[in-house]
């Protein structure tokens, strides 16, 4: 059958493959787990990013905040310190909107990610329109964040176009369960966007490697730009990735959690972003339905008392390993 | 006990819905279908007026004996006044009087009106009338018009219509266009025919006429004339010269008299509402009900006064409008723009119809979606920004209505009852949703939002169902029951079953 055309599955057959929908999602995971107060911890990013330096969790340096109006005065003092770069970002952002990665300073210019360079009266204006709500949510005043610029592990440089490549890992209660890195695409203008055309890549839990993608719900074993296969790809500190991912519980207490993690050159795995309604989409990456991991975390946490961050993790990592084998011929079809 | 929670309220809130509605149905007859009562209609004059001081006297013409209807019941709402009725003519007055009125007042009188085919309109002929005096140039125009719409017609009646006929269709420099170019306003017109009617010695009268139009609430009177032939009074359109009233047209008062004098009052104005009503079938089941020492029908929304009747007429849809969102959000799986606004577009489509109404919001919310992407170049803040396309789409509007109104597509005229902040919201997401998620997305939700309207449109504009969850509101709970239980719905989207479809390839090994 062609791949375009709309393919019906039964309900029956999902739910043997333990595939979960949104209104399970929404009632099982999210109302159930997530408690709404908690919410404001994943919600600014200022607030998680406080929780997870007071937890000593990896996060990108936090530079500066601006508050204020006035505090924009001072602004460029502060960047001056920042020779390699810096990204400004809103506290309240949604979708990566408003977010400027600079990369370094070229006399009294900023140069940006793109190559472009722009002046330091550009970036007040900017600051300027973080502050009076422009990319927060319903246009509440918000915080402007200055933090480091991540240095990404060229491991991945093959296989991003143009952006940022992340590591989405959904953690229930506590457990790693599923994972998938996200590549941007020429499609998804470099963005890390599954529905904008970014490549879903499948990982196994159990060490690391990709298993192959997913792009526009089609299997796919290449990146559609570079060519460069992407299954197989071993991602750097694993292990550190998944014991970091778990204790993101301890920070937010939030059943059913989405961690977004980049890879830094030298730090290594760093939280870029929390995400309490994380979404459905990592399930068509992995090719495996979320559910009978879930089933397979509630029934050990019926047995046993509750782990510390490191044990979480080393425990997903061995329950849902896949078969040695199997991760390579995944994406084939 | 918290698993059954659930279950029990739902078991409970259908039992006593569907018990209600069992009840009224059977053991009251209270009508299911609409219309089991065509003829029966509810027609309320509402009289409103400021008091300027002192005592207040407010004299209201109402019918007396009807062409084609027959008074069943009437009604007056006027607390702290002293009620009389007068003769007048052919009509009745109705005179209210109090001391001290404070405030704005409102007084209403209601007659519930069948509809029996009698004309009564025998009458005693008054003698031919006096000619009037006309002016010249118009003197020997209208004894020239006079002359020769005699030689065209056989009887009184044909003469009147005749002369109907030609001052309608009167073209340059016949007779009859003198009087017929400055008389465009239908009283006017009328005026100006009971002249000339004068002038063949032929007595003509100016009738007050109240059209009948289901559910609203501003029914414009409009005039009408009568020509005695001897035996009876004819009534004659004065526009059209059609000849008898047509069906929907029930006559209020005779002659030149005002319809409402008040004194000591300032700003009057009477308005008139009707609604075909199940009253009648009602009014039986009523009387049954209080044989029976029933409480519940004291407790119905037939009692209400018309013009909320009307209201709740429409609101008791949006439940239902609310419950199909409901279905094809969570069970279906289409995507929408804002959660309910299909349903107040649902509502806007009532008095727009579907194609025009699909057609229209289609229209503005492209155009405003052209302007708010000009916008972006302004770098506005959020609030500004919806303001500013909150006052584009209503240029909008207005643009389209006027050039609608032009081309004579009345129909483009409702457009003013879409909601438009509802309409810039709807704008303001679809270009977020544009700009992040790419045009296929926003137009894909766009159209989703629009198959919903229409769906719930469908629904609501359903007159079988309109009634019945007006007469038996009873069946809101069994709705919320159904809600309650959609709630509750946790398996698959029909959507994600093609969503998930598409993996099944790669799917295939796991299972």
């Amino acid at each position: 059958m062609r791949a375009w055309l709309p393919r019906f599955v039964r309900p029956s057959t999902l739910k043997r493959q333990g595939v979960v929908g949104m209104n399970a999602r929404n009632s099982r995971y999210i109302a159930a787990w997530n408690r709404r107060r908690f919410y404001p911890r994943v919600d600014d990013k200022l607030e998680t990013k406080r929780l997870a330096q007071a937890a000593g969790l990896s996060v990108p340096e936090l530079y500066g905040v601006v508050q204020t109006h006035r505090q924009i005065r001072d602004l460029e003092e502060m960047l001056r310190g920042h020779a390699d770069g810096f990204v400004i970002k809103p506290a309240h952002g949604a979708g990566g909107d408003g977010i400027v990665v600079i990369t370094g300073w070229r006399g009294d210019r900023l140069r940006r990610a793109s190559g472009r360079t722009m002046e330091i009266g550009q970036v007040h204006d900017h600051v300027a329109n973080i502050l009076s709500g422009m990319y927060s949510l319903g246009g509440q005043p918000d915080t402007a964040m200055i933090e480091q610029r991540v240095q990404f592990s060229p491991v991945f440089d093959a296989v991003a176009y143009q952006g940022v490549p992340d590591i989405r890992t959904i953690v229930y209660r506590g457990y790693p369960v599923m994972a998938m890195m996200r590549l941007p695409t020429q499609d998804s203008d470099g963005k890390a966007n599954l529905h904008q055309g970014a490549v879903g890549c499948g990982i196994d839990l159990g060490c690391g490697r990709s298993i192959g993608g997913v792009q526009y719900n089609r299997p796919c074993r290449e990146h559609p730009d570079t060519g460069h296969s992407i299954v197989g790809l071993q991602i750097p500190g694993w292990d550190q990735l998944l014991e970091l991912a778990a204790g993101c519980f301890e920070l937010t207490e939030l059943g059913y959690l989405g961690v977004d993690v980049v890879i830094d050159r030298e730090r290594g795995p760093l939280v870029l972003e929390l995400n309490a309604r994380p979404g459905l989409a990592i399930q068509i990456a992995n090719g495996e339905g979320l559910d009978h991991r879930i089933a397979a975390v509630d029934a050990r946490l019926a047995d046993h008392e509750a782990d510390d961050p490191a044990a979480r993790a080393r425990w997903a990592a061995t329950a849902f390993a896949r078969a040695q084998d199997a991760g390579h011929t995944t994406g084939a079809a | 006990m918290k698993r059954f929670h659930l279950p029990i309220l739902i078991v409970l809130l259908s039992a006593v819905g569907l018990g209600v509605f069992a009840y009224k149905v059977t053991v009251l007859n209270m009508p299911l279908a609409p219309g089991a009562t065509s003829d029966t209609w509810l027609v309320e004059a509402r009289v409103r007026y400021q008091p300027t001081g002192g005592a207040a006297n407010v004299q209201l013409r109402i019918p007396d004996r009807l062409p084609n209807f027959a008074v069943l019941d009437e009604s007056f709402v006027s607390r702290g006044y002293g009620l009389n009725t007068l003769r007048a003519g052919d009509d009745r007055i109705a005179q209210w009087t109090t001391r001290q009125p404070r405030g704005e007042q409102v007084l209403y009188y209601r007659a519930t009106l069948y509809r029996d085919n009698d004309d009564r309109s025998e009458s005693e002929y008054p003698g031919p009338v006096a000619v009037p005096d006309w002016e010249e140039p118009y003197r020997s125009a209208a004894e020239a018009l006079v002359d020769d719409v005699r030689e065209r017609s056989s009887d009184i009646q044909t003469f009147a219509s005749v002369l109907v006929n030609d001052l309608a269709t009167a073209t340059n420099g016949s007779s009859a266009a003198i009087f017929a170019d400055e008389n465009r306003e239908r009283m006017e017109r009328a005026e100006v025919l009971i002249d000339l009617l004068a002038t063949a010695r032929i007595p003509a009268r100016k009738v007050t006429t109240v059209p009948l139009i289901d559910g609203r609430r501003d029914l414009e009177p409009a005039v009408w004339l009568e020509v005695h032939n001897t035996r009876r009074w004819v009534p004659i359109d004065p526009e059209s010269g059609d000849i008898e009233y047509p069906d929907n047209v029930v006559v209020w008062a005779h002659g030149e008299e005002p319809l409402l004098q008040v004194s000591n009052g300032t700003g009057t104005e009477v308005r008139f509402a009707a609604a075909l009503g199940v009253q009648d079938a009602l009014a039986t089941a009523q009387r049954f009900g209080e044989t029976l020492d029933t409480r519940l029908l004291d407790f119905s929304t037939l009692g209400l006064p018309l013009g909320t009747q009307n209201t709740y007429r429409v609101l008791l849809m949006v439940p239902l409008g609310a419950m199909i969102i409901v279905f094809l959000r969570n069970v279906i799986g289409i995507q929408t723009f804002g959660t309910f606004m299909p349903v107040l577009i649902a509502l806007s489509f009532r008095e727009t119809q579907l194609v025009a109404g699909l057609i229209l919001f289609a229209l503005i919310v492209s155009l405003g979606l052209a302007v708010r992407f000009y916008l972006e170049h302004l770098r506005l803040l959020l609030v500004p920004r919806l303001a500013a396309v909150v006052s584009v789409v209503i240029m909008l509007m207005l643009a389209i209505s006027v050039l609608a109104h032009n081309l004579g597509f009345e129909r483009a005229l409702a457009l003013s009852l879409f909601p438009m902040v509802i309409l810039a919201m709807t704008i303001e997401r679809m270009s977020v949703v544009w700009e992040e998620h790419g045009a296929s997305d926003a137009i894909t939700q766009g159209l989703g939002s629009l198959a919903v309207a229409a769906a719930a449109y469908a629904l609501m504009a359903n007159r079988q169902l309109e009634h019945l969850l007006f007469v038996f509101p009873e069946l809101l709970l069994v709705l919320l029951a159904i809600t309650l239980l959609l709630g509750r719905y946790t398996g698959y989207r029909l959507s994600e079953l093609f969503r998930f479809g598409r993996m099944q390839d790669s799917m295939r090994r796991e299972a």
